[in-house]
């Protein structure tokens, strides 16, 4: 346990040595925020009755999305990982006391937190401070609050090991790109980070809140703007965690999978 | 033209290289733009119009703004990751080259597995001329291929100025990703449904407007000024003061070296 | 042919530390450090003539290639090269040279090599006629027939860079740039490409201007060095006679029948075994014909030889006595 925790660490300082590209990220993602709230501003406009929640709670759903983006978005992937596969050094790697998935799934939460931890409290303060309709509300009560860290956290560790699982498809296929840009494109899609899920038509959004990539940022973001209240909570976290669960079980198996690919392949 | 063509058939035949690669990131790439796509959709069922637009009105717009933007992808690469060039001195060779440097520079790389993307958009097109009710004349056509161009060269002039500052500092410069993927994210709708303050800078800071939102009041027929439809030719001349500061940072490479 | 009088060029490196902020306060204002890359260079280079430019890494020699091949611009002095100043006509100016870098490859990866050709051919417009001569003239010399049509990502280093050299000469350039053109490279390649360097001076009067830290290169190819350390041009003249003026000691290989040996002053032992030993002779002080006599005096000289240092050594002192 130990080893991996001085691996977050190592990894998460040489993160937050970036800070110009953190303050550039900072102002594109404070940018596409707001266009996007506007973009929605108009659609409430033209039909505040089809507006499927509050629009509060949409402005709050689209900032802290945007605050912990680096949290959550498919597309940040750990290249030295890729590299490390693609150029067959992982070799190395099986040769050293330590066990692939863990060091990896440690290593893409320090990756994806570095890059987090510097981001989300600009965006966040400044976002608190906006006139409204703009301005992200702090949440009802403490009870939410809670429940909203507990569900962030959960749906993290969810998408950490989902993207071991495209770390393991690249074992077997050498041009990965491709399947991993459909991967991407599916997972923000149904994980709603291109149009939040209570966008979609009742009947699809009914199938897709019990897919995996719905209890990765969804539920956090609605239970923090007050779109998902009392005892729907509890059921949205459990499902979060047995998805979790059986992510992180199955990229297990794989791995190990994976692991014999490579021996009986010579790397 | 003849050496253009040149550098093409390598980009061709490199891409080949690599078939199934190529095929895989194409259709990923249309893939993503498919699911931009059903967003929409959803957002059209839910609300039937923005601001008075109709969802194949806006079909239109996204698959303008799309098509230009893939364009200038797939043929300004070379601009688009200037950054490497610059990092790893494949500029210098640039210079040691008896050609115009923009010209080596726009045909040293193109990402012809953009590919999936155009398809893509050229499909949302397709869909949306079929349904909005928009008399197609020769005059409405002319619009919309002005509008595709004139969009090119404007994500076209946004990459170079992009590479011009990379000649001064490597830093920081993802904050250009706002004004490209941006505006091909954002650009899906008419800019006027975002309010007055951004409209007045996609207008007057970076003219998106002008082959965007105002040659798409002529093509939907809320305007009839011929004027609005030349405005994509306009919208070209900010290549102008791109050209200018790309020039203005090969002096300060070759001053510096660096 | 090539012109290079008082050339100077001050970088001035900003001190910021990294940072979006600081980058772009240093938009407006910056704070410099000043470093001269190249302080007052002059020399005249003759057409056909091999030079080897030598110095340490940082001494300059990039930033003069740099300023000769047109892509860096002096703050002062001079610079003509076939009558063109590279820097203010640089399209005319890169048409009459090749420029070889070592470690960076001017061929496109994933195409047959003879495809970077052609592209080479139409950016330079070689006429057709000139380009097959060249291209059938380089092809024999540099041994490369067989491994054009391979794409260049599955050749091997030598291989590749026989290819790359291949791709610079194709304009029938007159002035050749190389950049370590050995370096990573095996025995049998390195004197390939040392050899066909020869070749292409003695027969098309190229002159050849070569940065190397292998001085097996200078010694094999140019006749004289210029060497350059923290921007200054430090001496400049033929091998042989840097050899003469900066060593004065000579090596003695003996292998020998007998017991103890008694040295004179100037010379010393580098290495004392029974019957084999290695002596330097410090050349000031006693002949080599000397020093061979006090040797067989005391025992009985089987086998000897006599060596000069090697280029390295001699660069090495050179090194030492510049504080470079």
């Amino acid at each position: 346990m130990k080893k991996y925790m001085s691996l977050l660490r190592m990894r998460f300082i040489s993160g937050i040595q970036y800070r110009s590209a953190a303050l550039a990220g900072i102002v594109t993602q404070y940018v596409w925020g707001f266009m996007l709230i506007l973009g929605f501003k108009a659609f409430y406009d033209a039909d505040a009755s089809a507006f499927p929640m509050s629009f509060d709670a949409l402005v709050s759903y689209i900032w802290l999305n945007q605050a912990f983006l680096a949290m959550f978005m498919p597309w940040i992937t750990d290249t030295d990982i890729l590299e490390s596969i693609r150029d067959g050094s992982v070799a190395y790697e099986l040769c050293r006391p330590v066990q692939l998935y863990p060091m990896w799934f440690y290593k893409s939460m320090a990756n994806r937190l570095s890059r987090a931890v510097l981001r989300c409290f600009p965006i966040i303060i400044a976002a608190l401070f906006l006139p409204r309709p703009f301005k992200l509300l702090a949440p009802s009560d403490f009870g939410a609050l809670s429940a909203f860290l507990l569900s962030l956290f959960i749906g993290f560790l969810l998408v950490v090991a989902f993207g071991m699982i495209t770390y393991i498809i690249t074992f077997y296929t050498l041009s990965s790109n491709g399947i991993r840009i459909v991967i991407i494109g599916t997972v923000e899609f149904f994980a709603g980070s291109i149009i939040p899920l209570p966008f979609f038509p009742e009947n699809i959004r009914k199938i897709v809140e019990l897919l995996p990539f719905a209890s990765m940022q969804n539920v956090a973001l609605r239970i923090y703007s007050g779109d998902i209240i009392g005892i729907e909570i509890i059921f949205r976290i459990v499902l979060q965690l047995f998805w979790f669960i059986a992510i992180y079980l199955i990229g297990n198996y794989l791995m190990r999978k994976a692991m014999r690919h490579v021996v009986i392949q010579g790397g | 033209m003849k050496l253009y063509r040149r550098f093409f058939m390598i980009h061709l035949k490199s891409a080949f290289q690599y078939k199934i690669s190529f095929l895989l990131i194409s259709i990923g790439q249309f893939f993503t733009a498919f699911m931009v796509f059903v967003g929409v959709k959803f957002m059209f069922d839910r609300f039937h119009t923005v601001k008075g637009y109709t969802y194949s009105e806006v079909l239109l717009c996204f698959s303008i703004v799309l098509m230009a933007f893939t364009l200038a992808e797939m043929f300004v690469r070379g601009f688009d990751t200037f950054s490497h060039i610059i990092a790893n001195g494949e500029f210098d060779r640039v210079l040691l080259r008896p050609r115009n440097e923009i010209f080596l520079v726009l045909a040293g790389k193109m990402e012809l597995s953009r590919v999936g993307r155009l398809l893509q958009s050229i499909i949302i097109l397709a869909y949306g001329i079929n349904t909005c009710e928009i008399i197609w004349s020769w005059d409405k056509i002319v619009t919309l291929i002005l509008m595709i161009c004139g969009g090119t060269v404007i994500f076209a002039c946004l990459f170079i100025i992009f590479a011009a500052l990379c000649f001064f500092t490597l830093e920081g410069l993802e904050f250009m990703n706002v004004f490209t993927d941006g505006a091909r994210e954002h650009g899906k709708y008419p800019f006027d449904i975002y309010g007055k303050k951004i409209f007045k800078f996609c207008t007057y800071i970076i003219p998106y407007t002008l082959f965007q939102y105002y040659p798409f009041l002529y093509l939907t027929g809320r305007e009839d000024n011929k004027l609005y439809m030349l405005l994509p030719i306009v919208a070209s001349l900010f290549a102008i003061p791109s050209i200018m500061l790309w020039k203005f940072g090969v002096r300060h490479y070759k001053s510096t070296g660096s | 042919m090539i012109q290079v009088e008082h050339i100077s060029k001050t970088f001035k490196v900003s001190r910021r530390s990294a940072g979006f902020l600081e980058a772009f306060k240093a938009l407006f204002h910056r704070e410099y450090e000043c470093v001269k890359a190249l302080d007052d260079i002059s020399f005249n280079i003759d057409e056909g003539e091999m030079v080897g430019y030598i110095g340490p890494n940082g001494a300059g020699k990039s930033s003069t290639i740099k300023v000769l091949s047109g892509i860096l611009t002096p703050d002062s002095g001079s610079c003509h090269i076939n009558g063109r100043i590279p820097w203010k006509e640089r399209t005319a100016h890169v048409k009459d040279i090749g420029v070889v870098f070592g470690q960076r490859s001017q061929l496109w990866w994933d195409v047959p090599v003879v495809d970077s050709f052609l592209l080479l051919r139409d950016i330079y417009k070689i006429p057709d006629k000139l380009y097959q001569n060249n291209l059938d003239e380089l092809v024999n010399l540099l041994d490369i027939e067989q491994i054009i049509r391979t794409p260049t990502r599955q050749l091997s280093l030598g291989q590749r860079m026989r290819c790359e050299i291949a791709a610079s000469l194709l304009h029938s350039p007159k002035i050749l740039f190389l950049d370590e053109p050995t370096i990573g490279l095996d025995a049998v390649s390195k004197i390939a490409v040392r050899d066909f360097i020869l070749e292409l001076n003695r027969n098309h009067k190229t002159t050849v201007i070569l940065t190397t830290h292998d001085m097996q290169d200078i010694e094999y190819l140019t006749k004289r060095i210029i060497l350059i350390g923290k921007g200054k041009i430090l001496m400049d003249g033929s091998l042989e006679n840097i050899r003469k003026e900066y060593t004065d000691t000579k090596r003695l290989t003996i292998d020998f029948i007998g017991e103890d040996i008694q040295l004179v002053e100037g010379m010393k032992f580098i290495l004392q075994e029974k019957n084999h030993g290695v002596i330097d002779i410090d050349s000031k002080m006693l002949t080599v014909s000397d020093a061979i006599s006090i040797l067989s005096s005391q025992v009985k000289l089987n086998d000897i030889s006599v060596t000069g240092p090697s280029v390295d050594e001699v660069v090495a002192q050179l090194y030492q006595k510049y504080h470079i």
